[in-house]
């Protein structure tokens, strides 16, 4: 069997075992830490560890290798914990994550990150060995995680299963409230048994084995749980194959000669050794550092365990729990389903047409039939997507990582409040979203927080808070990211317009201030950080977004905060829409940003200097924006009066579009326009109707901002409208145009 | 290299089909297609499909010559018209105008030709370089000349066409502000 084809299972699992590290670091109290979660946390260094090794990933290997070391002493109470330990846990998190990306591309990872880290760790294991045993000098060149500990700590493992843990016991492998396990392994064939055997030896002390292909029973004793040496044990062979019970029998004779020479390593080197027995072999194995006489003296069973797993060709990639209900599908397949959902939608609509053009006598039980199809076919779309709907989740469990360390670079104090981690969105969307999202949290943290001092000196709690929240509304889902800080600056954004040449007045709306920060170039950041003030900020933040088909909306009130909502539509897929026609094409509108649709009046037709026209619907005056004209379509209407004009919703401003007719409401496909062709202005994406043709569908924000860039001589050669023109009692519409 | 050996070398004959499979050499298979009075080729690699002319959505703003996109099996193509683009014959749309289906890398193009009349094969050989001054067509466009039949055959670089900016069917390089 070839092992690399499990390469990606082991890709995969160990991506996800170092997100659950990181989240549970994170959550990891340093004061108290909670023994459970030490435990889960070196479980997920291990197996890494232990899949790494199988696959020969050597520095991988290494590198968890020398983590774990430290996660045991951390989690036998060994080592005490302080924020720089959870820094650097963190900082190699990070450092497997880019090795692990490095293999997964056939690449060797960086030696130097590597070698660093490796020093990192060692110092690390250092400082801790000295500050928590003074009394047991170390040599400062000794390697760090290997570096000895007095024996009396060491074997009072604080957070295991042990009950009355043995204080200054030398020989904590004879000591009786040591429990011994029965490990049953079956129909295992002789190498991958003395792997596992060796791995077994990691975990605690073999004290015998015997047994046969069959079955082989391997005394151990150790404080892992039983589980814990389950999943070990499973990145090698098959849950079934094993049975773990507790031991009763008596220890074997053999027992005595092991624990002697593991005692005789004691004595030589004043240090407990058997903790750390597995992790000393492999760190003299790797020749990044001399032996020094404590290393030598560790027992060398496990020396072989890491060279020969290296060797070891090893049977399954990992097997770890497998996860309740969820299977990993190839997103390219999933697509597959969901165009060929979309041909079947796009041959029922075309049907439906056909079926409302054909004689009764057939036609109802056609209809019905259709109708019935329609219903089948929703469903089926409506399920399929869902296949690739992710939670929120996905997106926001990165911040608090992000966050911390932001915020400690910074030197602010910042919780983080997050909503609506089970809200779904399309798999495309999500990991489009995480950049936008990202550089949005990172300038609430650098600009909109304040530290510490000028909160108090404000008034407000020393802690800022930044609230991430995600729900639906309609077709919609609404991301915020909502900061208690200072909020913008109108006056610095106005000074900063001003000097980078935008047309700017002192009379603009707050709104109309706030857009500008979206321009390109434009950053307020007095200084630049490494943080944000590069000033490619906000504006690829907005194209991005607007790339998704959705938008961008800011709120900010001095002196509370700043609120920025990413409004985008719920898949790319599908989408409810509007059909309209204009001369003798036809046009979608989404659903989503129709308000509503009439028929204008001549008393409610405005003009305006510049030829601009206006319609008042109720009390509010909205400009018009006849689509013909924009588009230069031939033959529509161009009597508002004739046509039917819609009002529409974009970017939070209503304006009135001018068509001719509208045609229906209906479901419709979404194909991508810029695949083969190009962005074109005013429309977001194209879809196939229900005879095989091509409309394009409407962007209004895009297509409101065409309107006003055309020169309004071209707009309106032919039409002069004829209505009263209110003096003074409505303002230009835009004071500025950019 | 002289035409009169290029002339001699001539495998192929414009206006006949059949013997297109006869010789594959180093210089590869071309499509030949007319545009108004001149025949022009391409690599036939390049070619996914012939179709007709038909429903074809307008676009709006664009170039004169970007007819608009249409519906190739759910996939939305955009149809350049090359007689439009070098003012190269009549831009008429009857039953029998044909499109050629272009991939370009990932992309897929459709362009609107007169006639398509042959796959003829040219060794590397005959294919000369093109001339340092186009008429119409921007010479960095043409992969090289041949004769065929009396005839001048330029060959079109369709790719390099294709993704230029000038015919406006991508995202300009840069990015507009």
């Amino acid at each position: 069997m070839d092992i690399s084809e499990f390469y990606d299972t082991f890709f995969e699992e160990a991506q996800e075992l170092l997100a659950e590290m990181e989240r549970l670091l994170l959550a990891l109290d340093v004061e108290a830490p909670d023994a459970e979660q030490l435990n889960a946390i070196f479980r997920a260094a291990h197996s890494i560890k232990g899949g790494a090794a199988t696959f020969g990933f050597t520095v991988l290997q290494d590198t968890t290798h020398h983590l774990e070391n430290l996660l045991d002493r951390a989690r036998r109470g060994e080592l005490r914990l302080s924020i720089q330990h959870i820094d650097r846990f963190l900082e190699t998190k990070d450092m497997l994550d880019d090795q692990l990306a490095a293999y997964r591309n056939a690449q060797s990872p960086d030696p130097e990150a590597y070698a660093h880290i490796v020093a990192v760790l060692k110092q690390l294991g250092e400082e801790s060995s000295v500050i928590d045993a003074p009394s047991a000098p170390v040599p400062s060149d000794i390697d760090g995680p290997s570096a000895p500990v007095p024996s009396g700590e060491a074997s009072a493992p604080v957070g295991s299963d042990m009950a009355t843990p043995p204080t200054l016991e030398p020989r904590p492998n004879a000591d009786a409230s040591v429990p011994l396990l029965s490990v049953t392994l079956m129909f295992v064939a002789d190498r991958e048994r003395e792997l596992l055997i060796e791995e077994l030896a990691n975990l605690g002390e073999v004290i015998s084995s015997s047994g046969d292909e069959q079955v082989c029973r391997v005394i151990v004793s150790t404080t892992v749980s039983a589980a814990d040496i389950e999943a070990v044990l499973c990145f090698v062979i098959e849950p079934e194959q094993i049975l773990i019970e507790p031991a009763t029998a008596a220890p074997p004779a053999e027992v005595d000669g092991v624990v002697d020479d593991v005692v005789g390593g004691v004595a030589d080197g004043q240090v407990e050794a058997t903790v750390d027995a597995g992790s000393s072999a492999d760190i003299s194995s790797t020749g990044m550092e001399e032996t020094s006489s404590t290393g030598a003296a560790g027992p060398s069973a496990a020396t072989p365990a890491s060279g020969e797993r290296r060797s070891q060709p090893g049977r399954r990639a990992t097997d770890a729990p497998t996860e309740q209900g969820s299977i990993r599908v190839g997103v390219d397949k999933v697509d597959t389903i969901i165009n060929l959902v979309g041909e079947l939608i796009i041959t029922q609509s075309m049907l439906e047409q056909t079926a409302s053009a054909t004689t009764p006598p057939d036609q109802a039980a056609l209809v019905s039939g259709i109708s019935q199809l329609q219903r089948n076919a929703r469903d089926l779309q409506e399920a399929v997507m869902s296949v690739r709907m992710m939670p929120m989740d996905y997106v926001f469990s990165r911040f608090p990582r992000l966050i911390r360390d932001l915020a400690s670079r910074l030197g602010k104090q910042v919780e983080l409040v997050s909503q609506g981690h089970d809200t779904e969105l399309d798999k495309s969307l999500i990991e489009r979203i995480i950049d936008p999202l990202t550089h949005l949290v990172r300038n609430s943290l650098d600009h909109g927080i304040e530290s510490p001092s000028e909160r108090e000196a404000s008034g407000k709690s020393v802690h800022g808070t930044l609230t991430l929240s995600a729900r639906h509304q309609g077709g919609n889902i609404v991301i915020e990211v909502m900061d208690d800080g200072a909020g913008l600056d109108r006056a610095r954004i106005l000074a900063k317009a001003r000097s980078n040449g935008l047309a700017v007045s002192d009379g603009m709306s707050d709104d109309e201030v706030w857009q500008l920060i979206f321009a390109p170039g434009f950053s307020t950041a007095e200084q630049v950080s490494d943080v944000s003030g590069r000033g490619v900020g906000m504006d690829v933040v907005k194209r991005n977004i607007q790339a998704l088909g959705g938008h961008v909306e800011l709120a900010s009130v001095t002196g509370q905060g700043t609120t920025t909502r990413i409004v985008l539509p719920l898949t790319l897929a599908i989408l409810e829409g509007m059909a309209i026609r204009v001369g003798e094409e036809i046009y979608i509108l989404p659903l989503s940003v129709v308000v509503e649709s009439l028929q204008p009046q001549a008393d409610m037709l405005f003009s305006m200097v510049g030829n601009d026209r206006l319609l008042k619907v109720r009390d509010e005056y909205l400009s018009l924006v006849a689509l013909h004209e924009v588009f230069a379509v031939p033959g529509a209407q161009t009597q508002p009066e004739q046509g039917i004009v819609v009002v529409v919703q974009g970017k939070g401003r209503h304006y009135a579009l001018l068509v001719d007719e509208l045609i229906g409401q209906q479901q419709v496909v979404v194909k991508n326009l810029e695949r083969n062709y190009r962005k074109v202005p005013g429309v977001s994406s194209a879809t196939i109707l229900g005879d095989g043709r091509v409309s394009l569908i409407l962007d209004v924000s895009d297509l409101h901002r065409l309107a006003n860039q055309m020169p309004a001589v071209q707009r309106q050669a032919e039409v002069a409208t004829e209505s009263a023109m209110p003096q003074g009692a409505i303002m230009p519409r835009d004071a500025i145009v950019s | 290299m002289s035409h009169t050996q290029v002339a001699a070398a001539q495998t192929s004959n414009v206006g006949l089909a059949q013997d297109h499979a006869s010789k594959v050499n180093d210089g590869g298979e071309y499509l030949v297609f007319s545009l108004g009075e001149e025949h022009y080729a391409v690599d036939i690699l390049k070619v996914q499909e012939i179709r007709g002319y038909e429903n074809v959505t307008r676009i709006a703003n664009a170039p004169a010559f970007i007819k608009g996109v249409t519906n190739l099996r759910g996939v939305i193509v955009p149809i350049v018209d090359l007689r439009l683009k070098f003012q190269l014959g009549q831009a008429e749309y009857t039953a029998q105008t044909v499109v050629i289906v272009i991939n370009i890398g990932e992309r897929v193009v459709g362009i609107v030709v007169d006639g398509v009349s042959d796959v003829i094969s040219l060794a590397a050989d005959q294919v000369l370089p093109p001339p340092e001054f186009g008429a119409r067509m921007n010479s960095d466009f043409l992969a090289g000349l041949a004769t065929v039949n009396d005839h001048m055959l330029l060959i079109m670089d369709i790719e390099h066409m294709m993704t230029s900016d000038e015919m406006a069917l991508m995202e300009p390089a840069a990015q507009p502000a």
